[in-house]
Formats: C-alpha cells, sequence, structure tokens
C-alpha cells in the first residue's frame, strides 16, 4: 500500500451521520472481479442530487473527507475504501467509524482519523466557511491542523508504524510462518476441517 | 480474577503475541463468497502466494445468485460467480455451487454442515459472520485485504476488542421473537453502541432461544457496531451440533463436549461495559427508518424528530422520514407495504419458515411475498415438512436459496419508492434495491403483514 506521513489538501464537509457502507458504495458496483473503477460508484444514489455535496464545484478536487459519526457502518465490502479512494480521498474525519471499515482503511492506506465530535464539526464550519481552506492531516505528529487550530488524534504505534511504512501485512505475517506451524501443531483434535 | 468467554476463545487462538503489536490469531475456519474473495484471489497470485489451507476454507455462491431456477441472466454477476468457480478450482477449496444440495446462504451452511462449533474463530469477507457466535465462537467479518492475509497465512493480526455484556432477563412473551429482542437491543445501545466490542448475550431469555434464534440474534450484532456477538455454548448448543456431517465424532465427541462445557464467562469475570433489557417487557419490534437503530414497537406511531434531543439523531429522524416516505405521528400500524420478504441470513432458517407458516396456514397474502429458504438444505427440510405448500396455497412465491432481496445484487429488488416489510437485518437507504423503504420484522410479522398489507403483529389477524 501506498505509505502516509502528512497529507495537506482540502476537504469536503458530508453532513451525515450513519453513513453506512451500502451508501459509500451501492452493492450494484460490488459485482466487479477488479480492484479498479470504483470511484464511479462512490456516493451513486446521493450523487444524484444536484445539491448533493461532492456535486458542488466548490469542494472539487477535496481529499479530506470530514463526515458526522459513525462513517462506514455496515457491510464489510472493502470496496467502500477503495472507492474512496479512486475518487482522491486520502484522509476521512469523522467522531465515529465503523470497526470493519476502519480496519480495511488501515489495510489500504487510507487514513480514518477520530476527532471528538465538537472538533468535526468545527472543522466541517471552517470548510462551509472557506471551502479552499487548507487542512493538514499529520500521522508523523497526530495531529489535524487547519487556520490557527491544532486538534491530537490518536492511533495505535503499531498501524501509524505499518501506515508510514507502507508495509504490506501479509509480508509481515509471513515472517512469523514458524510460529504458525507451531502453533497449528497444537491444535485441537476435534477441530473440523472442510475436506 | 476470572475471564469472560471472548477472553477464553481469544486466548486459546493467540499464535504470537509482542509488545506493541496486534496478537497474531490463528483462524479456524474462512468462509467465502463470491463477492468479496475474487480480488483476495488475485493477490494471492500477483504475489505467487498459495492458499495455506484450503482444508480449513469453505466456498458457496449466494450474494449474486437468482432465486428461480435458471442460469444467471446479468452477465456481471455471471462473471462473479464464474470468478469463485475458477478460483476455487484453482487453489483447491470445496465450493457449493447454485444447484448443489450444500449450497446457501454462507451463514446458513456453516452451522448445518457442523463447521461451526464453540470455540472457533471463524472469519468471512461478510459482516454477518457474527451469526456463527452464537455457538459460543469468535466469529466477525472482514475486508478483501483481510480475506487476502487469511488464505495466505489462516491468520490475522487483531487488537482484542473490548468486552460487553448484554444481560438478557426475564422471558419473552408469547409472539415475540429473537428478532424482535434484537431490534429492541439495537435501539437502545444505537448504531454505534457495540463499536470496539465482543458482545456476550446472556440471561435466561438468552438462554431459553433455540440455535435458530441465537443466530439471529448474534448475525445482528454488527447493526450494534459489534464486530462479534456470542452466546456460551450449552447443551442446546450440542443436542444441535450431534451428528452433523462434520461436528466430531465418538470420543472426539466426547472431549469436545468437556471443553466446550468450559466455555462460559467465570462468575469473577469483569465485562467492559453492560447493558441490560428485560425481556419480558418487549412485544414486536419494527423498524421505522434508514438505520436499524431506528426502530420501535409495532403498538407505537412514526416519532416526531424534534422529539430527539440529540441533533445528529434528529437530523437523522427528519432525513429518515423524508426517505421513507413517512409523517410523524401515523401509528406504525397503519403503514401499507408492497412486497414481504422472509429469508437471509437473520431469518431463513427452518425455524423462521415454519413460524411464517404457522400464520399463512390457510390464509391468503395481499401482497407480493417472497419465501426464501437460506439454504438448499433449510428448502429440502421445509419441503419434507410440507411448508412449501403452505405458502404456494397462501399466494406466496415459493423460491431457491440464496440472498435474495437483503441487498440489491440480484434480480430480487424493490423498486424506487416500493415498501417491504423484511425480515433481512438492513433498513439502509437503498438497501433492497435502489429507492426502495424498509421495514425490518420478524419471520411472524412479515407473515401477518402479508395478510393484510399493513405492518401487523399474528396477535392482530
Amino acid at each position: 500500500m501506498e505509505a502516509f506521513t502528512t497529507h495537506t489538501g482540502t476537504a469536503v464537509p458530508l453532513r451525515r451521520s450513519n453513513v453506512d457502507t451500502d451508501q459509500i458504495i451501492p452493492a450494484v458496483w460490488l459485482k466487479q472481479v477488479s480492484r479498479t473503477g470504483f470511484e464511479k460508484g462512490l456516493f451513486a444514489a446521493w450523487r444524484e442530487d444536484p445539491t448533493f455535496v461532492l456535486n458542488d464545484p466548490s469542494y472539487e478536487g477535496g481529499s479530506i473527507l470530514v463526515s458526522g459519526p459513525d462513517f462506514g457502518t455496515g457491510s464489510s465490502r472493502e470496496h467502500a475504501v477503495w472507492a474512496l479512494q479512486q475518487y482522491g480521498f486520502r484522509v476521512v474525519i469523522a467522531a465515529r467509524f465503523g470497526d470493519i471499515f476502519r480496519n480495511n482503511s488501515t489495510k489500504m492506506g487510507l487514513l480514518p482519523v477520530v476527532l471528538p465530535g465538537d472538533k468535526v464539526e468545527a472543522l466541517q464550519a471552517a470548510v462551509e466557511a472557506e471551502p479552499k481552506l487548507e487542512v493538514t492531516v499529520d500521522l508523523v505528529e497526530r495531529q489535524v491542523r487547519w487556520a490557527d487550530e491544532v486538534v491530537p488524534f490518536e492511533i495505535d504505534d503499531y498501524t501509524r508504524w505499518r501506515l508510514m511504512e507502507g508495509l504490506d501485512d501479509i509480508g509481515l505475517t509471513l515472517r512469523h510462518a514458524d510460529d504458525v506451524a507451531t502453533y497449528e501443531n497444537g491444535r485441537q483434535p476435534w477441530l473440523p476441517t472442510t475436506v | 480474577m476470572g475471564r469472560t468467554l471472548a477472553e477464553k476463545v481469544w486466548e486459546q487462538h493467540v499464535v504470537r503475541r509482542a509488545e506493541g503489536e496486534p496478537d497474531l490469531l490463528y483462524i479456524d475456519l474462512h468462509l467465502i463468497h463470491e463477492v468479496t474473495s475474487p480480488q483476495a484471489f488475485d493477490g494471492l497470485r500477483l504475489a505467487g502466494r498459495k492458499v495455506r489451507r484450503p482444508d480449513l476454507t469453505i466456498a458457496t455462491e449466494d450474494h449474486n445468485v437468482p432465486t428461480v431456477l435458471g442460469p444467471i441472466a446479468d452477465p456481471v454477476s455471471k462473471t462473479q460467480v464464474e470468478t469463485l468457480r475458477k478460483n476455487a478450482a484453482e487453489f483447491g477449496i470445496r465450493l457449493h455451487p447454485m444447484g448443489d444440495a450444500g449450497q446457501g446462504v454462507v451463514h446458513i451452511i456453516g452451522p448445518q454442515f457442523g463447521l461451526t462449533q464453540p470455540g472457533m474463530t471463524i472469519v468471512c469477507g461478510d459482516s454477518h459472520t457474527s451469526t456463527h457466535g452464537a455457538f459460543g465462537g469468535i466469529a466477525f467479518g472482514i475486508g478483501t485485504s483481510e480475506v487476502e492475509h487469511v488464505l495466505a497465512t489462516q491468520t490475522l493480526p487483531a487488537y482484542r476488542p473490548k468486552t460487553m455484556a448484554i444481560e438478557v432477563s426475564g422471558e419473552l412473551p408469547v409472539g415475540v421473537t429473537a428478532k424482535d429482542l434484537i431490534l429492541a437491543i439495537i435501539a437502545k445501545i444505537g448504531t454505534g453502541g457495540g463499536q470496539g466490542y465482543i458482545v456476550e448475550y446472556r440471561g435466561e431469555a438468552v438462554r431459553k432461544l433455540s440455535m435458530e434464534g441465537r443466530m439471529t440474534i448474534c448475525n445482528m450484532s454488527i447493526e450494534a457496531g459489534a464486530r462479534a456477538g456470542m452466546i456460551a455454548p450449552d447443551e442446546t448448543t450440542f443436542a444441535y451440533l450431534k451428528g452433523r456431517k462434520h461436528a466430531p465424532q465418538g470420543e472426539l465427541w466426547d472431549q469436545a463436549v468437556e471443553y466446550w462445557k468450559s466455555l462460559r464467562t467465570d462468575d469473577d469475570a469483569v465485562f467492559d461495559k453492560v447493558v441490560e433489557i428485560d425481556a419480558s417487557t418487549l412485544t414486536p419490534f419494527v423498524t421505522w427508518g434508514t438505520n436499524p437503530g431506528q426502530g420501535l414497537p409495532l403498538g407505537e406511531s412514526v416519532p416526531d424528530p424534534e422529539s430527539f434531543d440529540d441533533p445528529v439523531a434528529r437530523s437523522a429522524a427528519e432525513r429518515a422520514l423524508e426517505y421513507m416516505g413517512l409523517t410523524a405521528g401515523t401509528p406504525l400500524r397503519e403503514i401499507e407495504v408492497d412486497t414481504v420478504f422472509v429469508g437471509s441470513c437473520t431469518n431463513g432458517r427452518i425455524e423462521d419458515l415454519r413460524s411464517a407458516a404457522e400464520i399463512l396456514r390457510g390464509r391468503q397474502v395481499k401482497t407480493r411475498t417472497l419465501i426464501v429458504p437460506g439454504s438448499m438444505m433449510v428448502k429440502k427440510q421445509a419441503e419434507e415438512e410440507g411448508l412449501d405448500e403452505v405458502f404456494k396455497a397462501a399466494g406466496a412465491e415459493w423460491r431457491e436459496a440464496g440472498c435474495s432481496m437483503c441487498l440489491g445484487m440480484n434480480p430480487d429488488t424493490l423498486k424506487p419508492g416500493e415498501r417491504s416489510a423484511s425480515t433481512s437485518n438492513r433498513n439502509f437507504e437503498g438497501r433492497q434495491g435502489k429507492g426502495g423503504r424498509t421495514h425490518l420484522v420478524s419471520p411472524q410479522v412479515a407473515a401477518a403483514t402479508a395478510v393484510t398489507g399493513r405492518l401487523t403483529a399474528p396477535a392482530d389477524l
């Protein structure tokens, strides 16, 4: 995956809560067997509304999505992450994320940033007042910065390190293949196989 | 200090633990379906990797399949299903394709084969994998990157979630089901209430549930934000498993049961969070909005958004009413539906079909009514019991196994503006087809609603 250290760009305020992954990428888009082309399906139903924020030219080119709480709930579809990335987003900021979405994001190098609800609200308001406001998401310092604001965020050291190095989890795990083999030899004898 | 059930199962599966890193967790069973796996197999091919344990992996076709006999008409769906067949053959994975006697929704067939057992770790590229926790294991949904990781290594790096107990006291009243209970729980704790937790459902009402009911509860854990839900195994669990194709036999069965009996939360264990709910006060529950937490007892009315103190909940309610085409104050019982769907990994099991048939026996449906068994095994059993004849006589459609109208990936969808009473798990905007409006209900309420054409409890008939 692409390494993430710090990113500066403009933001898109998404004033919705419970943004489930069915909204981020509707199921009809999940029939593809490739990993590309999902940007066309991003928020496909909502984008039909001309007033939807992604249709507002003032936010064109935004790379930081700032959403209401409970972003990425529901279905485990990683296609939601691919769609956001392929559309051009590098960061999603929200007060709460669905666990699976958050996990999928960190596997792909899309940074999910949890900020307190009032800070999300403040950032949305700042961006609405000034759509071309420069926003920096700094994974090294664990900060989101805009105008005079500096807001810290939490992320565990291991995930941060993986993101900053752009490391592939499978490669990391395969270094411990011996541990896996040892564990396998001690598994309970009644556990089923699919054979 | 004692340990919770979740902690016991987790510790049993730690392959490697290192300071400052997630645990490396061994995965006992990996379920595969056509939607979230193609890019994972591509990844393996690109890296020249194999599937480490094809013998702990099983695949089925469910999301895309039509539920009427015949080939898949949509060429894109067809390609996806054919891709799974190609991948299963190339990597040596057992597959139950359309038409096979073992085919069905991934979370229905695992338990039916006896592959889902207490104390196991089970994953699948599907958020409703939480279903399998009903047997007392840790089961959770993963994304495609993690599917690839499990295929390649049979492990996953993960931090252990916090533990939550949901204590359900009292007894469910007659006509109130596991589905009503879980909808009430989600309405109580919210769609984000379970985020970061493994939930253990406990208490008298849970102990009295059948395995089917327990699976319905655990299935919808994800709708409360919890990645996994679990219920300690007991005699009900053992009785369900005994004699199933992949359940242990002979001496191994005895050994397994002895171990399984240790899989309960110790009396002195401490949960990170405890939620209490009294089952005896519940009545049939339905959703009115566009997330599973927006639900109420059927006897109530569509809420006024102004009645919500929290501004986020208020604006979500406003938007939901607009999408759902509902007016605040309308009694839920007056909401008319166009379609009734009984099926899905939430409510597509034999017990669900029996309870719907009981209500439809000798009655006629007023709406389009789809009865979709969760698997071909469920279908066969239902037909042996004559349930198909009951449904057909009532004017309902008796279908082949699949995910069907739970999600808009196959021909079973709602048209824009159409409204359903659905036994599935998600009432998200467009979930059952673009512009479709979904009310989540139990199989009993679904059947009664089919008879009247309005949201109805069986007791109203």
